[in-house]
């Protein structure tokens, strides 16, 4: 593929200039993704939790803190990971011109645009470590099948920096990203099985949940947290690979068309 | 002389509209090349093209003698380029947006920050090494864009109105740290709307509209083709001047406001003006921007 030929090493030194503007605040970027999951275990776990007790997942009850605990981690990449390809590439993109900038240097188009989907990626890993670090303090991850959820997340940031990074290819103005985040995130975020289980729906709410990508990163984060993956945990990643192999050649097109004059 | 940038018919569309349209263009190695013309020209659509940012849509294009189709990867490694806009990397300081710029040309990490405190000493920016970039004036912001852009030490700069908007301290400054690089052979290829800028720094130039080119040469060969070498102008000129002025059968250009005469030398001025009625006029020698107006007109574009 001509578009894979024009790849090279050097997008690790666009990933590398990204990580620095990040270490310039890290204590800033670190807060949320360890103050989050206290706050949601706090109020779902002590509040919800009470009025819920337990759930029950593939034929095991498990307390209702343990049943969000995965899910908050998978909705947190989603966040992460579609928040930096939308709003952080287009203030990059639009407002700085720094990809212009890069432009004019040996990197190619397609360099910057996977740098910037791998760095998405790389944002919704970290906050997957420092809230897997605190939940697992509640003793919330079953050890070391929990370790799985690193490559997880990172597999989920890119299928969701990948069709963020199509957005941006194509949205004019940064207030557009509001249509995307309303019709596709937040109702993701809410109904895929990540406060509730999704096979409580009317069936053709629950087979509609089927085919959103964070359904797939809840249901495989949650089995690697609990530790009883099967094999049907490929299918979960199989699905995310497929939103990534769908998106990532839209999303390098859609921005060459954007900003190649 | 080994021509740097070679451009043979190159022309570029944007739908309908030529941006460029059949452009032949000789830049030989350590030169100053100037390309000038009026908003629209054409100008930034060719820059664009030499450094591979933008498709030619035909016509031929070498820098360095290489196709830039084919390898633009290898001849943006050798060219610096300084665009028009601010393109600073506001969440970086000055030391790192030197830093990071060397890392997109792959350079290592001891040569980029060796080379980065050279440069920001030339550009009398190394008290500033930490500064927020948001934070510097607008001639400071330009200077590390030139810095900047030259940080992967290349053989041809390309700027693209490198001093519009700064006062004439920072112009004044700019222009001795671009011939300074010209003396050390660098080739500098540079549009500008300031023809005194065009004039000090250009050892030839090319004047270009609606994407043709116009006219080229050496400055000093274009005022004396274009314009002669003396030039009588006469401000807010009265019905009896302006007659004068025509009745003369000279070269005579009516600005409205202002009527210029362009003639070889003084001498043959010296008659029109004693026949002149008293009133503001004046005697001087031709600038290229006379040529640059008679050559675009002077109506407003965009």
């Amino acid at each position: 593929m001509k578009m894979l030929s024009r790849i090279s090493s050097r997008l690790w030194r666009v990933w590398a200039r990204n990580l620095l503007v990040y270490m310039r605040t890290w204590k800033i970027n670190f807060i949320p993704p360890m103050a989050e999951p206290v706050l949601y275990i706090l109020a779902f776990g002590a509040g919800i939790g009470g009025l819920v007790g337990s759930v029950r997942v593939d034929g095991a009850t498990v307390p209702y803190t343990a049943y969000i605990a995965p899910g908050l981690i998978a909705a947190s990449v989603m966040w992460q990971s579609f928040y930096e390809n939308t709003y952080s590439s287009f203030v990059r993109m639009f407002y700085q011109k720094t990809f212009d900038a890069m432009l004019a240097t040996p990197l190619s188009l397609e360099d910057v645009i996977t740098a910037e989907i791998v760095w998405g990626a790389t944002k919704a890993v970290a906050s997957t470590l420092l809230m897997g670090t605190v939940i697992a303090c509640f003793g919330l991850i079953s050890l070391p099948e929990g370790l799985w959820l690193i490559p997880l997340s990172a597999l989920g940031g890119l299928a969701f920096g990948s069709v963020g990074m199509w957005l941006t290819g194509q949205t004019s103005t940064i207030e557009m990203f509001n249509l995307p985040i309303f019709l596709f995130i937040t109702p993701m975020f809410l109904f895929s099985g990540a406060f509730f289980p999704v096979d409580g729906l009317p069936a053709w709410a629950s087979a509609l949940a089927q085919l959103l990508p964070l359904y797939h990163l809840t249901q495989a984060s949650r089995a690697l947290c609990l530790g009883t993956a099967t094999a049907k945990i490929w299918w979960n990643a199989g699905y995310l690979a497929l939103f990534t192999v769908v998106f990532y050649p839209l999303a390098v097109e859609a921005m060459r068309k954007r900003l190649i004059k | 002389m080994e021509a740097v940038i070679e451009a043979v018919g190159l022309r570029k569309k944007f739908g309908n509209f030529a941006a460029v349209d059949g452009l032949d263009m000789r830049v030989p190695r350590g030169s100053v090349y100037g390309l000038l013309g009026p908003n629209g020209a054409g100008k930034t659509s060719t820059i664009r093209m030499v450094y591979g940012f933008s498709p030619k849509t035909g016509g031929e294009l070498r820098v360095f003698g290489q196709d830039i189709d084919v390898h633009w990867r290898a001849i943006r490694a050798r060219i610096g380029v300084c665009q028009q806009e601010n393109t600073l990397d506001p969440d970086l300081t000055v030391e790192q947006n030197m830093l990071a710029f060397a890392g997109y040309f792959a350079m290592d990490a001891a040569a980029a920050r060796a080379r980065s405190a050279e440069l920001l000493e030339f550009f009398s920016l190394e008290t500033r090494r930490k500064d927020d970039v948001r934070a510097l004036s607008g001639g400071l912001a330009r200077r590390l864009m030139l810095a900047r852009a030259l940080v992967n030490a290349p053989e041809l700069v390309i700027l693209d109105e490198p001093t519009t908007g700064l006062d004439p301290q920072s112009r004044h400054q700019l222009w001795d740290r671009l011939l300074d690089l010209r003396a050390q052979g660098l080739t500098i290829f540079i549009t500008t709307h300031y023809m005194d800028e065009a004039a000090a720094l250009c050892d030839e130039l090319l004047i270009m509209d609606h994407g043709k080119p116009l006219v080229r040469g050496t400055p000093a060969a274009l005022i004396a083709s274009h314009s002669g070498k003396a030039v009588l102008e006469i401000t807010n000129p009265s019905e009896a001047a302006r007659a004068a002025a025509e009745a003369s059968g000279m070269d005579t250009e009516d600005f409205g406001r202002r009527v210029i005469v362009f003639a070889e030398d003084f001498s043959e001025l010296e008659a029109l003006r004693a026949a002149l009625p008293p009133g503001q006029h004046v005697l001087r020698p031709s600038t290229l921007e006379d040529v640059f107006l008679r050559l675009t007109g002077r109506e407003l574009r965009e």
